[in-house]
């Protein structure tokens, strides 16, 4: 139901806002609105040896979105661009009905987001906005 | 007629077999009102035959289904006559239809004006065209509560303006448009008026005479008809003027090897087999609704709009999209709570069995007026009650202790 879907533990994670803010000199960058909604996520990332050595976000949108964008500053670090890639084919598959990768448990809080279809987008922005600022950066 | 919420309620099979339902969704969507069910149903079991084609007799009844239906939209908005009513696939269809049309004798530096409150298919087409023929657009602004700003129409309404195309009601915050000054002064310019009547045939007959527009477009699923149907009326001698759209079957005169010549409107703008059934229950439902007590209808629901609007202003943080009173207003309340994103209310609300629509509701440029980026947006049809509003306040309640 739908209530699921605002478990306390994802309401915490989304207004813990890991990573939010900005970096002083990024390596990558991006913006990202989604067309369904209007919501907006700018990310930051520096780059180490092509990992991630910080990421900072800027999220105007609903509590799925944010609790993505919060998880992807707590575990975020250490990605490169392949994997930040695959993070977001497992997180896509993890909606479409598959289990969550290992190491990222928090994931699980977005099973209840499984039936609710518009909604997936709400996840999966800040991931696709990660991949979009690790391009910018490839691009530079 | 007396009126009754609870009997026209009844009268739509799906909030017939779903009581729990507080369905406050009506400006994205109307529910199917029974005539139109039935008329589709008898239509694919007793007259289904492609039109305008056969001499069989099925072929025949099918023929005359379709433009029986197409009489009835003519008698809803007050046409001067059928042939006036293009049928389409809906509101964005019949917009890009005149773009398209219209937009063909438009060259670089000409004019076409709307308005700040435009839904993106009275928009989008336009951008299009500018892209396409360097027209120019104007854009009409905003009063601070949302309504188009008409003191400075002049301003924007040159000699250059070739068309006028403005919504009749906004999707957002439910203003309806003072249509009369508008074009009176389009007119005086020489510029001709497409209105956007997407809100307002749900809320009555429309008499587009009266009005004195050119060209008016809306949907039929939200005058709870089905989907795929639309409509274009325009003025005899306007549509004439128009070249067509899309080129098929059914809307020629001759087509040899090397050309083809037009049918008359409305045929040259329905090319290809048109959406007949939907049409046929388009007609009933407009049908249907010629004969509802509207002024009961429009007391009810703006009973109930006014009961929302007094008990949402109480609640804390919660800001209105638009008029905070009744005049020249539809009753489609657009709203934000403090601290909470639209989304996430709607989701809690639907856990309460109410369904509104959250987000941009396709009127981005109207959003960034107000400086928001979506909204909750409840908008009432006449089957809405008491008890849809109980439960919507009740869900808002419980989405502000959830998500808070």
């Amino acid at each position: 139901m739908s209530d699921d879907l605002y478990q306390q533990a994802l309401l915490d994670l989304a207004k813990a806002a890991h990573g939010a803010g900005t970096l002083p000199s990024p390596d990558g960058e991006a913006l990202r609105d989604s067309p369904l909604c209007g919501d907006r996520v700018r990310m930051q990332v520096a780059l180490e040896g092509g990992r991630i050595r910080a990421i900072a976000h800027d999220v105007k949108g609903c509590l799925l979105c944010r609790a993505a964008a919060s998880l992807l500053g707590l575990h975020g670090a250490g990605l490169d661009a392949a994997g930040a890639g695959a993070l977001r084919d497992r997180v896509a598959a993890t909606l479409a009905g598959s289990e969550p990768p290992p190491g990222w448990p928090e994931l699980k809080l977005f099973e209840p987001v499984r039936p609710h279809r518009n909604r997936h987008g709400c996840v999966l922005l800040p991931f696709e906005t990660l991949l979009a600022a690790l391009d910018s950066q490839t691009r530079a | 007629m007396s009126f009754s919420a609870a009997k026209w309620r009844d009268r739509f099979p799906l909030l017939a077999a779903h009581p729990g339902l507080h369905y406050l969704d009506n400006a994205a969507t109307g529910q199917l009102c029974e005539a139109a069910f039935d008329a589709v149903t008898h239509h694919d079991l007793t007259h289904r035959a492609n039109v305008l084609r056969g001499t069989y007799r099925l072929a025949e009844q099918a023929d005359a289904a379709y433009e029986n239906a197409r009489q009835q939209v003519a008698t809803y908005l007050n046409a001067a006559n059928a042939e006036e009513v293009v049928f389409t696939a809906g509101t964005t269809a019949a917009i890009n239809l005149v773009a398209h049309a219209f937009g063909e004798g438009l060259g670089a530096g000409d004019e076409v004006m709307l308005s700040l409150a435009e839904h993106h298919s009275n928009f989008v087409p336009w951008q299009m065209l500018r892209a396409r023929r360097g027209v120019v657009l104007r854009i009409l602004p905003l009063a601070p509560d949302g309504r188009l700003d008409l003191a400075r129409l002049e301003e924007h309404l040159t000699p250059r303006c070739k068309l006028v195309a403005v919504t009749h009601a906004s999707n957002v915050t439910g203003a309806v448009t003072e249509l009369v000054p508008i074009v009176s002064a389009a007119h005086a310019v020489g510029a001709r008026v497409l209105v956007d009547g997407a809100q307002a045939v749900q809320h009555g007959p429309v008499d587009v005479q009266a009005l004195g527009v050119d060209l008016y477009a809306f949907s039929g699923h939200k005058a709870f008809g089905p989907t795929g149907v639309g409509v274009l009326w325009g003025k005899a001698e306007a549509l004439e003027q128009l070249p067509p759209f899309l080129g098929g079957g059914g809307m020629i005169g001759r087509v040899t090897p090397g050309e083809t010549t037009f049918a008359m409107p409305p045929r040259r703008f329905e090319a290809g087999t048109p959406p007949i059934a939907q049409a046929v229950g388009l007609g009933a439902a407009l049908d249907w609704l010629q004969a509802q007590p509207w002024a009961d209808m429009h007391a009810h629901t703006a009973r109930l709009a006014q009961r929302l609007l007094e008990e949402l202003a109480v609640l804390p943080g919660l800001t209105f999209l638009g008029p905070r009173d009744l005049r020249n207003r539809l009753p489609i309340v657009s709203f934000n709570l403090d601290g909470l994103h639209p989304h996430d209310v709607c989701q809690v609300l639907d856990r309460h069995g109410v369904a509104v629509r959250g987000g941009h509701h396709c009127a981005q440029p109207l959003m960034d007026f107000f400086g928001v980026a979506g909204a909750v947006r409840a908008s009432l049809a006449p089957y809405n009650s008491e008890a849809d509003i109980d439960a919507l306040l009740a869900g808002l309640k419980d989405a502000m202790r959830k998500l808070g």
